[in-house]
């Protein structure tokens, strides 16, 4: 499914965070949200994913308007990853993992057929089958957010919205996970620290700054010495990966950082 | 299963097969607990004895001649139900605050709820306005208004400036439930009779003394509201403990569910206090066993807290009333002496962990 946000506004406590933003994320596509910090990527994947009320602007799936639908009719189309980490409860992997069919199910029905069936197939597509009944809290940063994952695929989503996924991860992990999602080939709304990791794996990136879009674009149009000087404030040179062939960008870490 | 070895080693919550087996077992030991309590007091009652009292008033026969009917069905039977029925209050209710605040270590008493229940129920109590009412629903409603004013209290302060960390939340608990306990024995010394004074005094420290079957009604009531309210939450529940995003992203408003929740646990809560007094470390521990034994889940965590609580308090309030042989001990005193213990020990346990 195709998801666009058309002249979005957000407010919170009465600053104006994300002010007019339009963006997509074309049917199938991994289109990433990269910025400085405060530059308003989570609050606008927020509002994507209603934790927050826009003060005007839409949020449209295929042509449809996503404050039409209840809440849990919403997240039955729109799965998130935020950033936040929850407490330590005894849940299982598993457990975990079936929170995904909440938008499915009805109070005190218990799960059926089909939720398990979709919970193991969410947990087999991030390779956790085998660590299903351990306890979540047991498991690695990495295993953690494959675990997220999942959960975010047992609401058989039509768009994934995730925010700064692989923070925290080391270098393995990030990868790992970043190929995990370029695997699903869902509709997929990411913000990334990691200019590199954006520039290798989404098809679009929106690169915004004080809560506006300033560039939208295939990666290798888009990330250029200019931008990364004018947005970031950083000097870097953007090359060929000679691996991949994707843009890379190395940064001058001994040059002056520019004012903003 | 490839856990790690130190993860290996830790109880692993275990499958819904068990989880049937052990509510089984907790409703054979809740049996055996009542029929233990009615049968020990100052006049022992062999088991026997006690199911054919019981049994000729259940199937409409006349009562059993002497004092044993008057014993067993009209002292002991009432009292035993109602520190059932108030322990698996105190199971849900530690159960629902621990999801509430995504907090694994509250409870309404430490969180100053239940003083605010006491307060509530004192001042009716000591004033002497609307203390009467049908099945003492004056005191009830004084208790549930105290708990909720006080739950919202406490929160406001935790969450002050956005956000809000455990900490904040157990010293603005512990805060704002001295005072208002401060509050509260000064409202009870001020009043009345020495006789009077001390009654009331008892009755905060926690006690079933005196339970009629007319005190049965309110609170079975609205524990058995309060467990199917609770219960068609369960998976909500589980949403918020990820936190209020992850909550969202799955279609729960957290800020509606919370209101919700703060509703009902103040319901409870109130009417709890005010036929038991401020019971402490109840609700702070039986949520904290049975997640480890069933895990955090809170389909089968809702259910399994109210029955390992109602035979946990059955089990105490008769520990309580036989321990000493010329008074009733206070059922506070007794769940202080066993749950601080428990609650270092949890401490300990989670200090390791991290």
């Amino acid at each position: 499914m195709r998801i666009a946000v058309e002249d979005l506004h957000v407010a919170l406590a009465g600053r104006t965070v994300v002010a007019g933003v339009h963006l997509v994320a074309e049917e199938g596509e991994i289109a990433g949200l990269v910025g400085p910090n405060g530059s308003g990527k989570s609050t606008l994947l927020r509002t994507v994913y209603r934790h927050l009320k826009p003060r005007a602007g839409r949020v449209l799936l295929d042509g449809g308007d996503l404050a039409d639908l209840t809440p849990a009719r919403s997240a039955r189309h729109i799965a998130a990853l935020p950033q936040e980490r929850g407490g330590d409860f005894e849940l299982t992997a598993r457990q975990m993992v079936a929170l995904g069919r909440i938008p499915y199910q009805r109070a005190f029905a218990a799960d059926s057929t089909e939720d398990r069936a979709v919970v193991a197939s969410a947990l087999e597509r991030v390779g956790m089958t085998a660590d299903a009944e351990r306890r979540f809290a047991d498991l690695s940063g990495g295993e953690r957010q494959r675990v997220l994952l999942a959960r975010a695929l047992a609401q058989q989503p039509d768009v994934l919205v995730l925010d700064e996924p692989t923070n925290h991860l080391d270098v393995r992990h990030q990868v790992e996970l970043l190929a995990l999602l370029r695997a699903q080939r869902t509709t997929t709304l990411v913000a990334l620290h990691d200019l590199n990791a954006a520039a290798s794996v989404c098809d679009r990136l929106h690169v915004l700054r004080r809560g506006a879009v300033v560039a939208s674009g295939k990666p290798r149009e888009i990330l250029t010495p200019e931008l990364l000087a004018d947005v970031f404030g950083v000097r870097a040179a953007v090359v060929d990966h000679p691996l991949t062939g994707d843009p890379l960008i190395a940064f001058d870490h001994r040059g002056p950082a520019t004012p903003l | 299963m490839t856990a790690a070895a130190p993860a290996a080693a830790r109880p692993r919550p275990v499958r819904a097969a068990r989880a049937g087996v052990v509510a089984g077992a907790l409703a054979l030991a809740l049996v055996a607990a009542l029929t233990l309590a009615v049968s020990l007091g100052a006049v022992d009652i062999p088991a026997v004895e006690v199911w054919t009292v019981v049994g000729r008033r259940l199937t409409g026969q006349p009562p059993a001649p002497g004092t044993r009917d008057l014993i067993v069905w009209q002292l002991r039977v009432p009292r035993a139900l109602l520190a059932a029925v108030v322990g698996a209050g105190l199971g849900l209710v530690g159960t629902a605050v621990q999801g509430l605040v995504r907090n694994p270590l509250a409870d309404p008493y430490l969180l100053g709820v239940s003083s605010g229940a006491s307060l509530g129920a004192v001042t009716v109590i000591v004033l002497g306005v609307g203390a009467g009412g049908p099945l003492g629903l004056g005191v009830s409603v004084a208790a549930f208004a105290g708990s909720l004013v006080s739950f919202a209290l406490v929160w406001t302060i935790a969450r002050r400036g956005g956000g809000f960390s455990p900490l904040r939340l157990v010293l603005a608990g512990i805060a704002v439930g001295q005072f208002l306990n401060g509050v509260c024995s000064y409202l009870v010394l001020q009043a009345g009779d020495e006789q009077q004074t001390r009654g009331v005094l008892f009755w905060l420290m926690g006690s079933l003394s005196g339970t009629t079957w007319s005190q049965l009604a309110v609170p079975t009531a609205c524990v058995a509201l309060g467990l199917v309210v609770l219960q068609a939450r369960a998976r909500s529940l589980d949403a918020l403990l990820l936190g209020d995003e992850a909550a969202a992203g799955l279609g729960i408003a957290p800020d509606r569910l919370r209101r919700e929740l703060f509703v009902v646990t103040s319901l409870l809560t109130g009417v709890l206090v005010a036929v038991s007094g401020a019971i402490g470390f109840v609700g702070l521990l039986v949520p904290h066993l049975c997640r480890l034994v069933v895990g955090g889940a809170h389909r089968r965590l809702l259910p399994l807290a109210a029955l390992t609580g109602a035979v946990l308090l059955v089990v105490v309030d008769t520990a309580a009333r036989t321990a000493l042989d010329t008074q009733e001990l206070p059922i506070g005193v007794v769940t202080a002496l066993l749950g601080a213990p428990a609650l270092l020990y949890l401490l300990d346990r989670r200090l390791e962990r991290s």
